[in-house]
């Protein structure tokens, strides 16, 4: 990999491993009787190997000219395939915490009476693994493939998109070892500290340049729609996490730091990005991943030009506007709830729109989906995320929202949209990749493939169903009267009634963390098979970057 | 429209700028007026920032994670008003950085669990929950009553949330850490000073009851026991927001 970067890259990749190492060592030496201590110490290791890793390719002398020359005529798709990898390694990780922590709620004592292995600190680390670790990563790699292929033109050097790759996995590190030993801001889906969000911050914008340097590369006239939603992701993501995660620190020795917002302010602001995080991380990501691989895969154009512009808009501007139906009969004014309602319903309108475009471009290709369990991972998601939308924009209205909030069918709603539309169509994504990328004639076995699909989808219906019980029967139990006008129900016999459902649940998520499992094994197997065959690459790049 | 897309599409820089406008109009409308409006947090007789102490529980309550199954956020719900009173407050929440209203009941709501419980059941409940309440699914937080809690730098986090706005006076800032101390040593001399910075209504005593100082059950029982309790609701007028 690091013998693809030129001389200068590599001067350059050693400097940048070695001030890693260096701030790991600070951190490390001002925070020795903190936390922050910790993370200091994993910071410097992940600096020194890096370092180590550049010095060992040092002496190699780099491309020749004309390597040099012939390398522009390729895309380059090392960092991809990394990428790749990577968000398989971390979404067997979130599964797995995900699937212990679920069997934990019905069987607590399987926490094994640690600290570290408690719900409390498991949860986020499940959240950040399974949407940043395995989502984020998916999203850089194929975001990659993507622009270049649309663009027809290679990245622009080769440092810069693993600068990318690897302050984006030492982030997700940060978060996860952060909140096992004890560092998090509480901030739902933004709980890393501050200098972790700082880190995240400088390697955002350094991602955004690289993708707009790829785009300026391009033969291409036109910007195709996946990139539209990938820039959306990139810069709003970026927009929220700086506002959301505004703290005073309260030394440079302590990894504690207090939000500079408070109480209704703060609120708003976390579900503002809480709500958007679903909106640009989850949804318009996945859609740059929905718009590149379906028609590619269905080998169909997309059906219309027009909803994707209309949806693409809809999307960017009410989504914005939604974040408020997380707060509905608290102490936030009631004319953001009910701001925050009316644009969640209108919501509804480029999101469907996204959902047929996408099903409807499979029009005149049903047979593929019928054969090609990859296809159908990304038709499948296409549905569900057409459902959970949906479902989404219902539990917004407000007297829905007083019985769903708080239970279990937010939780049921959350797994709709990430199981069924995130990871299916990254898994539908992945399973279109991984051959073109390795160049094999398919996956290692297409029968697994179809094993993970059945595996992945019972285990999404399961969960779901598990989890719309449970929610409304726990909604309407906390509400009900008996005769004397009186409540009816404790809190804990509410609780009692979840044990079954819960045991449901876990095991549907037993289902989908197997399915992943196999997934990555044929993953492995696709990649360290012998002979790699020569094929085609799908997309011929540009000879010549052509001028706009 | 579709020809005017068709060059905006063509130009990089003139999408992202587009992205940035139209994506940032709701932020604006929705986040902005909360720090002008007044109405937004209603002043209330009583609110108060936390003690030091009360604020190390309160981080332990967040390194906890118990935000993931505890709101702390009583809708405007007859339901909810009955079972777990008052409905909250912005006030109650406005020294609060971050807010901890969180997003799901595994277990229940803890807006005003203050002065609800014991503090001998809160102790035995975090030891071994199941031994209180035979159905709970929460897990044990026994290390809680080992650990000393770390009140070294109360201080500083003082300090920060002063720099964030929260009005602590410069000898509260300066007591910090000896505060946190005497909160949960009723018998020290450290005890007199919270409430002469504080104010005659703070608890103060052993909160674990084992007769040693100063444990993060301490605190978190400290935290626990003062959530909700700062408003007098005989005397409170509500200021408009109407039950539903």
């Amino acid at each position: 990999m690091l013998k693809d970067l030129t001389k200068n890259e590599r001067i350059l990749a050693l400097c940048l491993a070695i001030l890693v190492a260096l701030l790991g060592l600070f951190l490390a030496a001002a925070g020795q009787d903190t936390l922050l201590g910790s993370h200091g110490w994993i910071i410097l290791l992940f600096g020194l190997i890096l370092t180590f890793a550049v010095v060992g390719t040092m002496t190699y002398q780099g491309p020749t000219p004309e390597q040099l020359a012939d390398r522009h005529k390729e895309y380059y798709d090392t960092p991809t395939k990394a990428g790749i990898v990577l968000a398989m390694i971390w979404a067997i990780f979130g599964f797995f915490v995900g699937d212990w922590v679920a069997w934990q709620l019905a069987y607590p004592d399987l926490n094994l009476d640690q600290a570290w292995s408690s719900f409390g600190r498991l949860r986020p680390a499940h959240t950040m693994g399974v949407i940043f670790g395995f989502g984020g990563n998916a999203l850089i790699a194929t975001s990659f493939h993507v622009v270049q292929r649309t663009s027809r033109a290679r990245l622009p050097d080769q440092l810069s998109p693993w600068v990318v790759l690897a302050g984006y996995n030492l982030f997700c590190i940060l978060a996860v070892t952060g909140y096992l030993i004890g560092i998090t801001q509480s901030k739902e889906y933004a709980e890393p500290e501050w200098y972790a969000d700082i880190l995240l911050t400088v390697v955002w914008v350094l991602y955004f340049i690289l993708y707009l340097r790829t785009l300026a590369r391009r033969a291409e006239p036109h910007i195709y729609v996946a990139n539209w939603y990938y820039l959306a992701f990139i810069l709003v993501v970026a927009m929220l996490h700086i506002v959301n995660n505004l703290a005073v620190p309260i030394s440079l020795s302590h990894a504690k730091s207090y939000s500079l917002f408070a109480g209704v302010q703060d609120a708003m602001t976390q579900w503002w990005y809480g709500h958007n995080a679903v909106a640009f991380f989850l949804t318009a990501g996945f859609l740059g991943m929905m718009y590149y691989f379906l028609p590619v895969k269905a080998q169909r154009p997309i059906y219309s030009y027009r909803m994707s512009i209309v949806s693409f808009w809809g999307i960017t501007f009410l989504y914005m506007w939604a974040g408020s139906h997380h707060l509905h009969y608290t102490a936030l004014p009631d004319w953001v709830q009910t701001l925050g309602m009316s644009f969640s319903i209108m919501l509804l309108v480029p999101s469907w729109a996204s959902a047929a475009n996408a099903l409807l471009t499979l029009n005149g290709a049903w047979h593929r989906v019928r054969d090609d369990a990859a296809l159908r991972f990304m038709m499948v998601a296409a549905v569900f995320y057409g459902i959970s939308t949906f479902e989404g924009s219902f539990m917004a209205i407000r007297p829905v929202n007083s019985l769903s909030h708080y239970t279990d069918w937010t939780v049921g709603h959350v797994h709709a949209g990430a199981l069924g539309w995130v990871a299916f169509i990254t898994f539908g994504a992945i399973y279109t990749l991984v051959p073109w990328l390795w160049k094999r004639q398919g996956m290692y076995s297409s029968r697994l493939v179809e094993v993970h699909f059945w595996l992945g989808l019972a285990g999404t219906v399961v969960y779901v169903m598990a989890m719309w019980n449970s929610g409304i029967i726990q909604g309407l139990m906390w509400r009900t009267y008996d005769e004397f006008g009186t409540l009816e129900y404790s809190f804990v016999e509410s609780l009692e009634a979840m044990h079954a459902y819960y045991v449901a649940r876990a095991i549907g998520g037993l289902f989908f963390l197997v399915g992943g499992i196999i997934g990555f094994y044929n993953i492995y197997k696709t990649i360290s098979a012998s002979g790699a065959e020569t094929m085609a690459d799908d997309q011929p790049i540009a000879t010549a970057p052509a001028a706009e | 429209m579709l020809d005017r897309h068709k060059k905006v599409e063509r130009h990089s820089l003139a999408f992202v700028i587009m992205i940035i406008v139209v994506a940032s109009i709701g932020g604006l409308f929705e986040i902005a007026p909360l720090f002008t409006i007044d109405k937004t947090v209603e002043d209330v007789e009583g609110v108060r920032p936390y003690t030091p102490l009360e604020l190390a529980g309160r981080n332990i309550y967040i390194r906890e994670g118990c935000y993931a199954c505890h709101s702390q956020m009583i809708r405007t719900l007859r339901d909810e008003v009955e079972r777990y009173g008052p409905y909250s407050l912005a006030a109650e929440s406005q020294y609060d950085h971050p807010m901890l209203w969180g997003s799901k009941r595994t277990g229940p709501d803890l807006a005003r669990v203050g002065g609800k419980y014991s503090d001998a059941w809160h102790v035995a409940h975090f030891i071994r929950p199941r031994d209180v309440v035979p159905q709970s699914n929460m897990p044990s937080y026994a290390f809680l009553l080992e650990r000393r809690a770390d009140l070294r730098d109360m201080d500083l986090h003082l300090a920060a949330l002063k720099a964030t706005g929260v009005p602590y006076s410069e000898a509260q800032i300066e007591a910090a850490n000896l505060d946190a101390l005497g909160q949960a040593d009723p018998d020290s001399e450290a005890a007199e000073g919270v409430l002469e910075r504080y104010g005659e209504d703070i608890a103060i005593r052993d909160f674990a009851l084992d007769g040693r100082n100063v444990s993060e059950m301490d605190a978190l029982v400290a935290y626990l026991q003062m959530l909700g309790t700062l408003v007098d609701w005989d005397t409170f007028q509500p200021g408009g927001k109407e039950l539903e």
